[in-house]
């Protein structure tokens, strides 16, 4: 490496942590405690110089690592052992993650938080998988799914609080709902693309919130609607002590009462819902619509010239999508029996997007590992509060600096005939 | 067949053609000669139906197309090969097939028409589980060629099916399309700036000069016409 570069990286390096040092001053720098009669600030500046310093380290190893890969080995082998999950090899990852999934529950390590966490990262694959539809497949930037997840959490509340019908009759009834609230945004934004779609999808994603809180009458507005119906069993509810006339779940089937068995039930809910998505979506590239979806992300021009109706294919997407979404909100709904528009924010769709992003386009493993990474990473810095953001950031920082495509960027070709070689 | 009465396309303000008369009779080949923006491609555009005619008339069969929608026009047997290939460069080269077959996906003759398309170009056959994108030029001529003709077209509009390509594989591409009019029964009507080639395959052709067909004729008739030939042979393509 030339004595050049090294002074090049040098300056570039110092050039950000100038930047990091402007962010993390304010920011990490001022701390504001409250002592008494008031807010007083105290400076932190060791901490700052800190981070800066790490900012300005890991600018210069990349630098220098993308300037001559032999000489520095230190990223070169993390990212060939990255760049080694191969879309084979992510087979085998898909069904021991399956499997792996199947049994958790009953691992002796397996504990209340892990259950949360674990259910909470399949809500996000099950997200991830249906907008995946719509981006990684149509190529339509959508930035505002959250309105769809929201949609479906409202649709189910609101059915079931009001006329009391079990789950399983409201889920696909909330799925009906999102697909249709898919196709009232597909119409406006059938002439939109690239930056213009993902602005208006944007909007779309906050008008739906702002309705939420302003209609009172029907959604409570910013007080959320309380007492979801919680799932049952084929009917079997979930209670300590049921009910006149009612058997519950550990009654029927002989158990010690614990609150496990509910979450251990939701647990298996959303991975069978989530599985359900994946399963749709790898049958459907299979057929015309769902090639068509993928030609039309490729160009638009030739799929005209072909005969593909455009107007059909995109609103299926957003319906389709829309739909996944419409299920993953009933069950957000379900979960937790409250609701309100502050679960719905933009930043839900932006971490879906990063999964779907990050995941490598259109790759159905690749959402799996960048949900387990993002929100996995984001829960294990949980005890830093409002600064586990900053490692949501940096998982997201590595992630582009190791595998710039995504972490599955090669998708398998859909079709091979008579057992092509592979 | 075919019928073009007086078209005229705009963008916006801008106008593209003048009044357009042409027609195509069923098994010809009809070249469309002119020099750049002379409005080949809009013209071809415009009977697809991806751009709208402001004026004037299409009429293929009997039946008025000037209003419908590209995916309509397609059903009706008109597949136009789009300038540039335009092919669907992350699929591989069957899925790009099957997408071409998409008009055509109730007829199930999937298997028999896209041996037919490996016949006529048999390194699509060796390089089906390639992805679009990583064939050559003229191999991805091929592929969109192949594709539109997955379609069963009753006519197939080329767009400069020359362009960007090794002149060794230009040859082959234009035998590929007499055989596709000769054997296949399908009429060609294929625009070119390659007015060398254009004429000598057509059976009739035309000029386009500023939105305005100025020069019709039997290509052979064209190639010998003192105006095109310093126009558009002597200085331009040579090949």
């Amino acid at each position: 490496m030339e004595k050049k570069d090294i002074i090049q990286s040098f300056k570039d390096s110092l050039f950000t942590g100038l930047i990091a040092l402007a962010l993390f001053g304010p920011i990490v720098g001022l701390r504001t405690v409250s002592k008494g009669e008031g807010l007083f600030i105290t400076p932190q500046w060791g901490v700052v110089f800190l981070l800066v310093g790490l900012c300005i380290l890991g600018r210069f190893l990349i630098n220098i690592n993308s300037a001559r890969r032999t000489e520095f080995k230190i990223f070169s082998t993390l990212s060939s052992k990255f760049s080694s999950i191969t879309e084979d090899k992510a087979k085998h990852f898909a069904i021991t993650g399956i499997l792996f999934a199947v049994v958790f529950p009953f691992l002796p390590f397996t504990d209340r938080y892990f259950m949360d966490v674990a259910i909470m990262i399949l809500t996000y694959i099950m997200l991830g998988w249906g907008l995946n539809i719509v981006v990684g497949l149509a190529g339509l930037l959508d930035l505002g799914y959250v309105a769809f997840y929201a949609v479906g959490a409202y649709s189910y509340a609101l059915i079931a609080t009001t006329f009391g019908w079990s789950f399983w009759i409201c889920l696909p009834l909330a799925g009906v709902f999102a697909a249709f609230f898919g196709i009232l945004l597909g119409f406006p934004v059938l002439r939109l693309r690239g930056d213009y779609l993902a602005i208006v999808t944007l909007g779309f994603g906050e008008i739906i919130r702002i309705i939420l809180i302003n209609w009172y009458e029907v959604t409570n507005g910013p007080d959320g609607i309380t007492g979801i119906p919680r799932p049952s069993f084929f009917g079997l509810p979930f209670k300590r002590s049921p009910d006149e006339g009612e058997t519950s779940f550990h009654l029927f089937f002989n158990l010690e009462y614990s609150t496990m068995h509910r979450i251990i039930f939701l647990y298996y809910l959303i991975l069978v819902l989530a599985l359900i998505t994946n399963y749709f979506t790898l049958k459907i590239r299979k057929l015309p619509v769902g090639r068509a979806w993928e030609a039309l992300r490729e160009d638009e021009i030739a799929c005209k010239s072909l005969g593909v109706n455009p107007t059909n294919t995109k609103l299926t997407a957003f319906a389709i999508g829309a739909m996944f979404g419409g299920f993953a909100g009933s069950f957000f709904a379900t979960r937790q029996a409250f609701i309100s528009p502050e679960s719905f924010t933009f930043i839900e769709s932006a971490i879906i997007v990063a999964i779907v992003v990050l995941g490598g386009m259109g790759s159905q493993t690749g959402v799996v590992l960048a949900s387990i990474f993002l929100i996995g990473i984001t829960e294990m810095f949980r005890d830093l509060e409002q600064f586990r953001m900053i490692a949501f950031g940096g998982a997201m920082v590595l992630i582009m600096v190791f595998k710039p495509k995504g972490i599955l960027a090669n998708r398998k070709p859909t079709i091979l005939m008579h057992g092509d070689k592979k | 067949m075919l019928k073009i009465s007086n078209v005229e396309t705009f963008y916006g303000k801008i106008q593209a053609l003048r009044g357009v008369d042409l027609d195509v009779n069923d098994g010809e080949i009809v070249s469309l000669i002119g020099s750049n923006g002379a409005g080949k491609s809009t013209l071809l555009m415009t009977i697809s139906g991806v751009n709208k005619a402001r004026k004037g008339n299409i009429v293929f069969n009997g039946e008025n197309i000037e209003n419908k929608d590209p995916h309509k026009i397609v059903d009706m047997g008109i597949c136009q090969v789009p300038e540039g290939r335009r092919i669907f460069s992350r699929l591989t080269v069957e899925e790009n097939l099957r997408l071409g077959a998409h008009a055509n996906e109730k007829g199930k003759h999937f298997e028999n028409d896209i041996k037919e398309v490996y016949d006529l170009f048999p390194v699509l056959s060796d390089r089906k589980t390639q992805r679009g994108g990583t064939l050559s030029g003229g191999e991805q001529q091929m592929l969109a060629i192949g594709r539109a003709l997955m379609s069963k077209p009753k006519v197939l509009l080329l767009d400069e099916p020359s362009l960007g390509i090794a002149p060794k594989l230009v040859n082959q591409i234009f035998v590929s399309i007499k055989n596709i009019n000769k054997e296949k029964n399908v009429t060609i009507f294929l625009v070119e700036q390659n007015a060398k080639k254009a004429l000598e395959l057509a059976d009739r052709a035309y000029v386009l000069v500023n939105g305005k067909v100025t020069i019709k004729g039997p290509g052979q008739e064209l190639l010998k016409n003192k105006d095109i030939q310093a126009a558009y042979l002597e200085g331009g393509a040579k090949n």
